[in-house]
C-alpha cells in the first residue's frame, strides 16, 4: 500500500510540472517580445524535465511491483493515462490566457514549488530528494522572474494593472487546492498546509510592491490532486496525447 | 569480433570522454562541463556516471549516445550509463580550461564568484566582461538566453550580443 501512495504522489508532482509546461509551451512563438517567449519556454522547458524526472522513477517502481507485458515508461505515463488518472493541480492546467494570466500562475505555481521542493530535498527517499535539490536551482529563476513581472504589470500602465487585477479575481479560487493534502501526500508524510504561511508571505510582498490587493474572497476550488479537473483538462491532453492516441508507438 | 581492451586504470577512460563534446556547445568537451561524475569499472563493465546540467536538458540522450559511440569506437563494448541528480550540477565545475575556450568562442564564462544565485528581485546586473571586446560595460537582456544554461546579455561599448553561460 505504501509504495501504491508513493507512486500517486510522483505523479502528482510530475503531472503538475507536465501540465504546466504544456501550458507554457503554447507561448512558444508568441510571446509578446522576443526575451520573454525565450524566458517563458525556457521555463517550460525546465518544467518538462521535472516531469521527466518523476515520471521515471514513477516507471521504474511500477516495474519494480509489477511484472506487465509491457513496460512502464516516462512515455506511457505522459501519453497513455487519461483525464481522471491525472493528478495535477487545478491551478496549472488554468487556460494561458493573456500574458497577465500566464505571469501570474507562472509566480503563484513558483511560489508553491519552491516551498514544496525545500521540503522535500529533506526527504527520507533520497531520489525524490535529488529531483527536489536539482529542481530548486531552476525555481530559484522562475520564481524571481515571474516576481518581478508581477511587479511590473501590477505597479505599471492603466492597462497592465487591469489585466493583472483581472487575472487574480480569476486565479485566487485555485490557489487554496494546493495547501489542502491528498491522501498520498500525507501517507507519504506531507502536509502541504504547512507550507501555506510562507507561500502567503512572499505573495504578500509581491503584491504590496506591485500595488495588488490579496483578494478577500476565499472560496476554492479542489478536485485536480484526485483527479477531477476542470473542463480545461480534456482539451490539453487531447492535444498532448494525439500523437501516441493517432499512431500508437510512434517514435522520432 | 572485438575483445575488450584491458583496462589498467580510469584515465584512459577520462581520456576518451574527453573527446566527447557537448552537442549545444560543440568547443565544449563533457569534462569540461563537468557532466562527467565518475568512472566506474564492475569485472568487464564500465560504467560511466552523468548529471544533467538542466533538468530539461535536451543534450542529455546525445550525450549518452555520443559517449557510448566513443567508448565502442575504443573496444568497450560493455557499457553502462548512469544519470544522476544529486548532488546538483553547478557551474563551479566548469574547469578553467572550459571557460577559456568558451570566451575564445564567444560566449562569457561562468563568473568564478556567482552573483545572482538569490531570489532577490530586481538586483543589479552581474558584472559580466564582453567575449568579443573584453569591455565590462555591459547589460543584461534576459536572464533566459538561447539554451537553458545561458542568459542573453549585450555589451554597451561594441554593442554586440552575447550569451552569458550563467549562475547555477
Amino acid at each position: 500500500m505504501k509504495q501504491h501512495s508513493s507512486i500517486d504522489f510522483l505523479l502528482h508532482l510530475a503531472d503538475n510540472a507536465l501540465i504546466l509546461s504544456q501550458r507554457n509551451a503554447e507561448w512558444c512563438g508568441h510571446g509578446p517580445v522576443l526575451e520573454q517567449d525565450i524566458a517563458i519556454t525556457n521555463i517550460s522547458l525546465d518544467l518538462l524535465g521535472q516531469a521527466r524526472n518523476f515520471y521515471q522513477y514513477a516507471a521504474q517502481l511500477l516495474n519494480e511491483q509489477a511484472n506487465t507485458n509491457e513496460p512502464i515508461t516516462e512515455d506511457s505515463l505522459a501519453y497513455l493515462r487519461k483525464e481522471r488518472e491525472f493528478k495535477n493541480c487545478l491551478l496549472t492546467e488554468l487556460p494561458r490566457g493573456d500574458w497577465a494570466q500566464t505571469i501570474l500562475r507562472q509566480f503563484l505555481f513558483s511560489n508553491y514549488q519552491n516551498q514544496l521542493m525545500n521540503l522535500l530535498k529533506e526527504s527520507d527517499d533520497s531520489q525524490i530528494a535529488a529531483i527536489a535539490e536539482k529542481s530548486l536551482k531552476e525555481i530559484t529563476y522562475h520564481l524571481r522572474w515571474s516576481a518581478e513581472w508581477v511587479i511590473r504589470l501590477g505597479d505599471g500602465t492603466e492597462e497592465s494593472r487591469a489585466r493583472m487585477e483581472k487575472a487574480i479575481s480569476e486565479q485566487w479560487p485555485y490557489t487554496g487546492e494546493m495547501f489542502i493534502a491528498a491522501d498520498y501526500e500525507k501517507q507519504n508524510g506531507i502536509d502541504p498546509a504547512l507550507l501555506q504561511s510562507a507561500w502567503m508571505e512572499k505573495v504578500k510582498e509581491v503584491f504590496e510592491e506591485a500595488t495588488l490587493a490579496i483578494p478577500a474572497n476565499t472560496f476554492m476550488h479542489t478536485g485536480g490532486k484526485q483527479g477531477v479537473h476542470t473542463e480545461h483538462l480534456g482539451y490539453i491532453l487531447t492535444e498532448l496525447q494525439y500523437m501516441q492516441r493517432a499512431y500508437p508507438g510512434a517514435a522520432w | 569480433m572485438i575483445s575488450t581492451p584491458v583496462i589498467k586504470d580510469n584515465k584512459a577512460i577520462w581520456d576518451i570522454l574527453s573527446m566527447v563534446t557537448d552537442p549545444e556547445v560543440p568547443v565544449l568537451t563533457i569534462i569540461d562541463l563537468g557532466i562527467v561524475r565518475d568512472v566506474k569499472k564492475e569485472g568487464a563493465q564500465l560504467e560511466i556516471v552523468i548529471t544533467p546540467t538542466y533538468s530539461g536538458c535536451p543534450a542529455m540522450d546525445m550525450i549518452a549516445t555520443n559517449i557510448r559511440i566513443a567508448l565502442l569506437s575504443h573496444g568497450f563494448n560493455n557499457i553502462k550509463i548512469t544519470t544522476v541528480l544529486s548532488p546538483a550540477w553547478t557551474t563551479d565545475w566548469m574547469s578553467e580550461e572550459g571557460k577559456q575556450k568558451l570566451k575564445a568562442y564567444g560566449i562569457a564564462p561562468p563568473n568564478a564568484k556567482q552573483q545572482v544565485c538569490r531570489d532577490d528581485l530586481f538586483v543589479a546586473d552581474e558584472a559580466v566582461e564582453c567575449p568579443h571586446c573584453k569591455s565590462y560595460h555591459t547589460h543584461r537582456v534576459s536572464e533566459f538566453g538561447s539554451t537553458a544554461c545561458k542568459a542573453l546579455y549585450q555589451c554597451d561599448s561594441c554593442k554586440e550580443p552575447f550569451d552569458y553561460f550563467k549562475c547555477h
